[in-house]
């Protein structure tokens, strides 16, 4: 079981909203990936409104609301959206997302540090979006994050694992939840984050996009709960040399 | 670079022109089969060696389009505050030698197109002007803005170049986003199409995006209107200058529109007329050239061509739009900037989306963010 602040994960596929051609879709793809946290872009939604069409569709037992704050561009206007969030939607969950960058969306680190500190002690569970740094999720955790979310490659490419080598390391040093986000276009690549080690994975692009979400949101959750099966029973270890049937050095015996 | 005009003056028109003619399909051939494409590569996308290759364009552009945005369309609105001018532009009806009745919106005018606007279920709207200083600058701006505000997720506006602080002033009052087109990029041309008023400060115009980087704006929309001068060469120098701009103000969106010239009063047959086929080409070749910039299409292009285009590129469009003051509230009676050629109702046009599997999106902005 996932633990993510106060709550507890049984799916370790994280899901996204954007992207789908309908909501009615969007419900059905996130109901067959069975997903417990979805990621909502507080700038798509009528917080001021009891009626609004995505939040109603959302709005399942099983589904835990992340609020992200994609469209900020400086700590400040993290904080402020994200207190905005936790009022509108009721939880102290946050994805933070600044981006100062809109062609790529790539995160400034300076900036979701700073953010980080000030909503941490503010009591939200912060699950930042930063670029496959080691020594930043380090940073992260020592200011109050509550997991770590380093991207694969950028935002909506489907380019897969690109940062395979830094995201070992983030695994391998990190005492916080590793979810691996952005850039995971195929099942495979989930699976091979899973099987790396990472606590989860956020996919959206990949399933909203797809010419069948259903069937998509189905294949990344089993390639997710494979990945984990494998990294739990332990993936037989690669080797650099050859074990030779006929010894070189036999005769020294 | 303090502005674009110092890259500008580092191209002949000519030389550009020629050097898209003489574009070949082994040109298009490798352009098509890049991960990334240069200016070089965008040349021989628009250029007639392409045409052969439109349906290869259109499939990439589509492919391109849902991967970065989705199976969504954006919809804005405009609303025209005034239509007073007093530019002389040879191909636009609000032009001050176009002798016809002038309207600048009052507080309860503006007040009561909101409510109609806000009634057909937009979040996003674009403000258009004239250019008349006197009557409507920067503290007519900022009075609309205080009232419009409240209303919308996000506020756009068409109106005269301003200055930076005039810009700084708007963005503190709620502006996300500035559209403002060269027109045309051939400098004699444009003197001749803008023979009086402001607007005939070539450098001025050019130098406006940079205003508004330095500005701070959230987003920019550029572009040039299509059939005043060779369109090819217009647009390369459009795609020039988004890629200036998108190296230097880095943190700013871009948006990219192709206004076809329309009938207004008064008129002016395009120079040149570009074909339904080659505006598909040019629309893929700017989404092949560039993934992640939004491309608009406005009211102006005809209802089969906007229903197909959806597919190919398209982010952003217009739907139910009034180009005359006034226009939602009261019946055609104002000038109108051009006549429309689409002229269904947002919610058709939603449905007309939805049927082609595209989600048509209401909102996705909030003040909260600018």
């Amino acid at each position: 079981m996932l633990k993510i602040g106060d709550k507890e994960f049984k799916s370790r596929l994280f899901t996204g909203t954007g992207k789908f051609s309908n909501n009615n879709l969007m419900r059905k793809s996130l109901e067959a990936s069975e997903s417990e946290l979805v990621t909502v872009a507080l700038k798509r939604v009528d917080i001021k409104s009891d009626d609004d069409d995505m939040l109603k569709v959302l709005s399942h037992e099983r589904i835990n609301l992340l609020p992200n704050t994609s469209g900020v561009r400086n700590a400040k206007e993290a904080i402020f959206a994200a207190q905005l969030a936790r009022e509108a939607l009721e939880t102290n969950f946050v994805k933070l997302e600044i981006h100062p960058d809109p062609k790529y969306l790539l995160p400034d680190p300076i900036e979701t540090l700073k953010a980080t500190e000030e909503l941490a002690k503010d009591g939200f569970i912060v699950m930042p979006y930063i670029h496959a740094d080691p020594v930043l999720c380090k940073r992260l955790e020592n200011a109050g994050s509550s997991a770590v979310m380093p991207l694969g490659s950028p935002i909506g490419s489907n380019k897969g694992l690109k940062t395979i080598d830094f995201l070992e390391i983030i695994i391998e040093q990190s005492n916080l939840p590793v979810v691996v986000d952005a850039g995971i276009g195929a099942p495979s690549d989930a699976a091979k984050a899973m099987e790396l080690g990472a606590d989860a994975v956020l996919v959206n692009t990949a399933i909203a996009v797809s010419p069948n979400p259903v069937e998509m949101a189905i294949a990344f959750k089993m390639a997710v709960e494979a990945g984990r099966m494998a990294y739990e029973a332990k993936l037989a270890a690669s080797k650099n040399f050859a074990e030779a049937s006929s010894p070189l050095t036999s005769f020294l015996d | 670079m303090n502005s674009f005009l110092e890259v500008f003056r580092q191209y002949k028109w000519d030389d550009v022109k020629n050097s898209i003619y003489a574009k070949t399909s082994q040109d298009v051939e490798r352009a098509l089969s890049k991960d990334k494409r240069d200016l070089e590569d965008f040349k021989a996308l628009i250029s007639p060696a392409a045409a052969p290759y439109l349906e290869q364009m259109a499939q990439l552009s589509h492919q391109l389009t849902q991967k970065r945005f989705g199976k969504t369309i954006q919809m804005y609105i405009p609303l025209y505050l005034s239509n007073e001018c007093q530019n002389i532009c040879t191909y636009c009806g609000f032009s001050q030698d176009n002798k016809l009745r002038r309207i600048t919106l009052t507080d309860s005018q503006i007040n009561r197109e909101v409510e109609i606007i806000k009634k057909m279920g937009y979040d996003h709207v674009l403000l258009v002007t004239g250019e008349a200083n006197k009557t409507v600058g920067v503290d007519y701006f900022e009075n609309a803005l205080d009232l419009i505000r409240p209303h919308f997720s996000h506020i756009s506006m068409e109106v005269q170049p301003l200055d930076q602080n005039d810009y700084e002033r708007l963005i503190d009052k709620g502006l996300n986003t500035v559209l403002v087109y060269q027109e045309t990029y051939h400098e004699e041309d444009y003197k001749l199409h803008h023979p009086k008023g402001k607007k005939s400060n070539f450098k001025y115009r050019i130098e406006t995006p940079d205003r508004l980087g330095r500005a701070g704006i959230h987003k920019i929309g550029i572009g040039n209107l299509i059939g005043l001068e060779d369109w090819r060469t217009d647009c390369f120098f459009t795609a020039l200058h988004l890629n200036y701009l998108e190296k230097k103000y880095w943190q700013t969106k871009y948006s990219i529109s192709f206004p076809r010239l329309r009938p207004f009063s008064g008129g002016l047959e395009p120079k040149v007329e570009m074909i339904d086929r080659e505006l598909v080409q040019l629309i893929c070749a700017y989404r092949i050239f560039n993934e992640e910039v939004e491309l608009s299409l406005s009211t102006r292009e005809r209802e089969i061509f906007r229903d197909n285009v959806i597919k190919l590129g398209i982010t952003t469009i217009s739907a139910g739009s009034k180009t005359n003051p006034g226009g939602y509230a009261a019946a055609k009676e104002s000038l109108e900037q051009f006549e429309i050629s689409d002229e269904r109702s947002p919610q058709q046009i939603a449905e007309m989306i939805r049927k082609q599997g595209y989600e048509a999106v209401w909102k996705d902005w909030d003040a909260v963010l600018a």
